[in-house]
């Protein structure tokens, strides 16, 4: 912790800065300038993985400032073994989408970068802040540029889509309010991450309080059965916003629930680990059977994140080891595989007009190159050994079989339709028999949209063949989130509050509610 | 005669305000219509010299000073208030020079009835004796009702004006005989004997629960909250878009000090009572006030009801202090109220300074639909206007979230997260209808067949009220500790 220097603070103002200066600039120039901010910010987020400690489960790069005095809230940020793959991820992936919006955004394009900037600035802080209230500020602060870049710039239904999003994200979260409140009442006067995660709640407050963390988090995973809004608000939103809903946005809810439901409220997590795990393993197979009927390919992908987002659940709730690690994991690999699937659905639809599988049949032979990327994303969805997400749903089935063998069964069908509903559409988008008319002149990848797919591809082999520099960095920090679990036993029944209180009306003074 | 002397300089400001509006209204007929202009010159020149007064005494001298035998107290709270008073008024002064102009009301004494208005409301933050404040509110009325009708080739505007005077004085008669009740239970009007004679007597004397509840109607009205909320839509539909501004702003704030002051300070012991009641009136004025705006055509309409649900919210702070027990006495409930009305007077005042200027064709472009397509017409002005709806809705980083912020906190404090709960959830209900002006601004073309699309008429002094309201709007969303520490020194102690 010797090293002073901002890194955080410097990735999430970056692209802010960035955003304001777009307002200075010509249209025409906006596209580079995006660009340029979001590799600059790449570059200052990479030498994180190096200066990273792995070994040690403590927070790292922390900045801790002095926001509000009454009641004491702090600009206080860090990152440990879980966020910080995340971040490495949303830093990676954004120069990426500005480059698959280079061509496809055509109205307001400074606008668009602009808003995509302050997207990249509050999912950042998202994933580094440690302050409770700090990243409420950020959680919500999404909210607005995602409406809009949903709205503006997305499909034919997108007003419906757009506010379906919005309402359904924003009902969730306020709650989450109510339980940060309650929280700094009961946990000693404090915002602090960290500080709130050592505090021992009574269970009847730990129960409501994971009820309102489980409606913020399970709408952003999404959980059956509060996904409807992910099909149409991925379908409708522009390639670079289903993207950022895929690979950013639905790590968030699961990250909320590693980093607050699991160490503040470990006796309500214990107690909801059998419904938590049965809405996974529905999600799973609910969403791979949709998955299995649809006709359009962005649709395809977006019920089969539900059913992917399901391992990462399953794995968390499972609470040990090899499932936690293995759900991080596996969020890191949806994020990088499903960005790359709505990349190539992206870069097909800004040729053809259409997402309909119908409409792109038998690719392999006008575009060849493009097939090959289609077919490696596609093999590392399902999950084949070799690619990443073989790692991080092997890790999360091991963590699962650990506690319960016929959980894993039946979470092992959703591995097996993802290869059906998969390869049923390699099958017809790739190698199908297209139609006559059908058969013009696509052009195959150009430079630029092979520059955004490579860089997921050597993501892809390089997690799925050598995992464990990623594993073992996460390693001290899922071990101590498990010991912060562990040390509560039962929550004291003899506690002043926990007897007296009913459940509904707590009467949170903080005096009384601390330990 | 020297202490008479004290008393005259204690309410300095007061006079200052009542002597530039007996001087504008003076002043008016000998002034050539060109030069109109001028008088509302000299009131921001004589809200200037209020903001010195008041805000000198702001820092170390914020000591009580009570004038005329406790008829009136300028107290830390007091000062609070009026300088919120000050800026509001001036805002609405320079929103409403190019309002008027266009709108061809060529009228000076309309300046002087703005600063008739605010010398009431100042009398009422200042009141330490129920007829005092019943005067403060009295002089804010009337300025208000003369005000609401000004438009006068307009039937709306001369309907609102009607109905809000009928409405205003029969509040105003409850209010009365409330204050009468309270009497002669107490043998005093002076907050201080009525807190001492009363004690914590409680609601076993029916006298005391009607008397209560009367003063509670007679405010309740003036605050437009549910159930006595019924004027507000079409009052502030008719009346001159910044008349409404200022009812919309100025006249909730004063009204909601002088009411909670009398709460607080005369009716404190009773707290536990009072704070059941309002526990109903604000869960009823977050549901109507939330659930009726999501259908309204005229955005007017819809502010009217978003600012009855807004004092909604504000209520859930009273409540919170009135519930809280023990030592810190309710601080933080009055203190978020305090905080909540200051940060909902810039996002509100700035977005009906947009609709004031907003014009289609020659008229004010006040329906919702007018606002389609604004984004592609004038970027900067749908920003602005996005702003002003995201903070409304208490999304960070804006006021609107810290206001809500700490109205919620204070009810968590309290024991009352139920509460809380069910303002967040009518906050979410709330987004409906705010991000369908965002939708409209960004996401709609606008109709081909609109002969001249609607559009923001600019002007020096619009661009400067708006840039006044974004930037608190942000920077008290970033940095909101000024302004809460402010209030936290400035609190009324519930005993």
């Amino acid at each position: 912790m010797a090293d002073s220097f901002p890194w955080l603070s410097l990735l999430i103002f970056l692209p802010l800065a960035g955003a304001g200066a777009l307002s200075l600039v010509e249209e025409r120039h906006a596209r580079l300038l995006a660009l340029a901010v979001t590799l600059a910010d790449f570059v200052v987020a990479l030498p994180l993985w190096w200066l990273f400690d792995p070994s040690s489960s403590r927070m790292q790069f922390v900045e801790h400032v002095a926001w509000i005095t009454s009641p004491p809230i702090h600009y206080s940020l860090g990152v440990d073994g879980i966020s910080l793959p995340l971040v490495l991820m949303t830093a990676a992936l954004m120069p990426l989408c500005v480059l698959v919006s280079w061509e496809s955004i055509v109205t307001r394009l400074r606008a668009f970068m602009a808003v995509l900037l302050v997207m990249e600035a509050a999912m950042l802080g998202v994933f580094v802040a440690l302050d409770f209230v700090l990243f409420y500020v950020f959680w919500e602060a999404m909210l607005i540029p995602m409406y809009l870049i949903i709205g503006v710039w997305g499909g034919p239904n997108r007003l419906y889509a757009a506010i379906k999003f919005f309402l359904y994200t924003l009902a969730g979260s306020v709650l989450l309010l109510v339980a940060i409140l309650v929280l700094y009442f009961y946990g000693g006067r404090t915002f602090d991450v960290l500080a709130l995660s050592q505090v021992t709640y009574p269970a009847a407050v730990q129960q409501w309080l994971f009820l309102a963390f489980f409606a913020a988090f399970a709408v952003k995973v999404p959980m059956f059965p509060f996904h409807t809004w992910l099909p149409d608000a991925h379908v409708e939103a522009p390639t670079a916003g289903s993207v950022l809903l895929a690979s950013v946005l639905l790590k968030m809810g699961a990250y909320g629930f590693v980093r607050f439901s699991l160490p503040m409220l470990p006796d309500a997590s214990r107690a909801m680990t059998p419904l938590m795990a049965a809405l996974s393993i529905i999600a799973i197979i609910y969403g791979a059977y949709m998955a299995l009927a649809q006709v359009d390919l962005k649709k395809l992908i977006a019920y089969s994140s539900v059913s992917h987002m399901g391992f990462v659940t399953l794995g968390l709730f499972v609470m040990n080891q090899q499932g936690i690690e293995g759900a991080v994991l596996q969020m890191v690999n949806h994020g990088i595989t499903t960005g790359a699937l709505f990349l190539c659905v992206g870069i097909i639809y800004e040729r053809t007009h259409s997402r309909l599988i119908a409409d792109n049949v038998g690719l392999a032979k006008p575009m060849p190159r493009y097939a090959t990327f289609l077919v490696l994303f596609a093999l590392s969805s399902l999950g084949l050994p070799g690619t990443n997400s073989f790692v991080g749903e092997f890790l999360v089935l091991v963590g699962t079989f650990l506690w319960s063998k016929a959980a894993t069964a039946l979470a092992s069908l959703g591995i097996i339709l993802a290869a059906a509903y998969l390869l049923y559409m390699v099958q017809r988008v790739v190698f199908g028999v297209p139609s006559a008319r059908e058969l013009p002149h696509l052009k195959d990848l150009d430079l630029r949209e092979f520059g955004t797919l490579v860089p997921l591809v050597v993501l892809v082999f390089w997690i799925g063949l050598f995992p464990n520099p990623l594993v073992s960095r996460m390693h001290s920090t899922v071990t101590k989130t498990l010991e912060t679990m562990a040390r509560t036993k039962v929550a004291p029944m003899t506690h002043p509050s926990a007897a007296v209180v009913p459940p509904v009306v707590l009467s949170g003074r903080g005096e009384e509610g601390r330990p | 005669m020297t202490a008479y002397g004290t008393d005259l300089i204690i309410i300095l400001p007061e006079l200052i305000i009542v002597a530039a509006a007996c001087l504008i209204l003076i002043l008016d007929p000998l002034t050539p219509r060109p030069k109109k202009e001028l008088l509302a010159w000299l009131s921001l020149g004589s809200l200037a010299l209020c903001i010195g007064l008041t805000g000198g005494q702001m820092g170390v001298l914020n000591l009580p000073l009570s004038a005329f035998s406790d008829l009136v107290v300028v107290d830390g709270y007091a000062r609070f208030w009026k300088l919120l008073l000050y800026g509001v008024t001036g805002l609405t002064i320079l929103m409403s020079l190019p309002y008027l102009k266009m709108e061809g009301l060529h009228l000076g004494e309309y300046y002087g009835f703005i600063l008739l208005a605010l010398s009431g409301m100042m009398v009422m933050v200042s009141g330490a004796d129920l007829l005092t404040i019943y005067l403060g509110t009295e002089l804010m009325s009337l300025s208000l009702y003369v005000m609401a009708g000004l438009k006068r080739s307009s039937p709306r505007s001369l309907e609102a004006s009607a109905k809000y005077f009928v409405l205003g004085a029969f509040s105003s008669g409850l209010l009365l005989y409330g204050i009468s009740l309270l009497y002669g239970l107490s043998g005093g009007t002076r907050l201080s004997t009525i807190a001492g004679a009363l004690g914590a007597r409680g609601f076993d004397d029916p006298m005391l629960l009607i008397a209560t509840i009367l003063l509670t109607v007679g405010f309740g009205f003036k605050l437009a909250v549910v159930p006595f909320h019924m004027w507000t839509p079409d009052v502030y539909q008719g009346a001159p878009t910044a008349v409404t501004a200022f009812m919309a702003v100025a006249s909730k704030a004063a009204s909601f000090a002088a009411f909670l002051r009398v709460f607080v300070e005369g009716l404190g012991g009773l707290k536990a009572d009072w704070s059941m009641l309002f526990v109903l009136l604000s869960v009823l004025t977050l549901v109507l006030g939330n659930v009726v705006a999501i259908v309204q055509t005229n955005i007017k309409r819809m502010l009217a009801y978003s600012s009855i649900a807004h004092a909604g919210y504000a209520l859930i702070g009273l409540v919170a202090a009135g519930r809280s027990a023990g030592e810190s006495g309710g601080t933080s409930g009055i203190a978020s109220v305090m905080l909540y009305l200051t940060f909902y007077a810039f996002m509100t005042l700035g977005a009906f300074a947009i609709i004031a200027m907003f014009r289609k064709g020659g008229l004010e472009g006040d329906e919702i639909e007018d606002f389609t397509g604004l984004a592609k017409r004038q970027p900067l002005a749908a920003l602005i206007m996005l702003v002003f709806m995201v903070s409304l809705t208490g999304i960070p980083p804006t006021a609107g979230f810290i206001g809500k912020f700490y109205v919620f906190m204070a009810a968590v404090e309290a024991g009352l997260s139920w509460l809380a709960a069910v303002g967040l959830i009518f906050s979410a209900v709330s987004a409906y209808y705010y991000m369908r002006v965002v939708m409209l601004m960004y996401m709609r073309e606008p109709e081909a067949s609109a002969a001249e699309p609607s559009h923001l008429v600019p002007s020096p002094a619009l661009s400067f009220v708006l840039a006044c309201a974004v930037a608190g709007v942000i920077i008290f969303g970033l940095f909101p500790t000024p302004v809460v520490n402010l209030a936290l020194q400035s609190v009324l102690l519930l005993k």
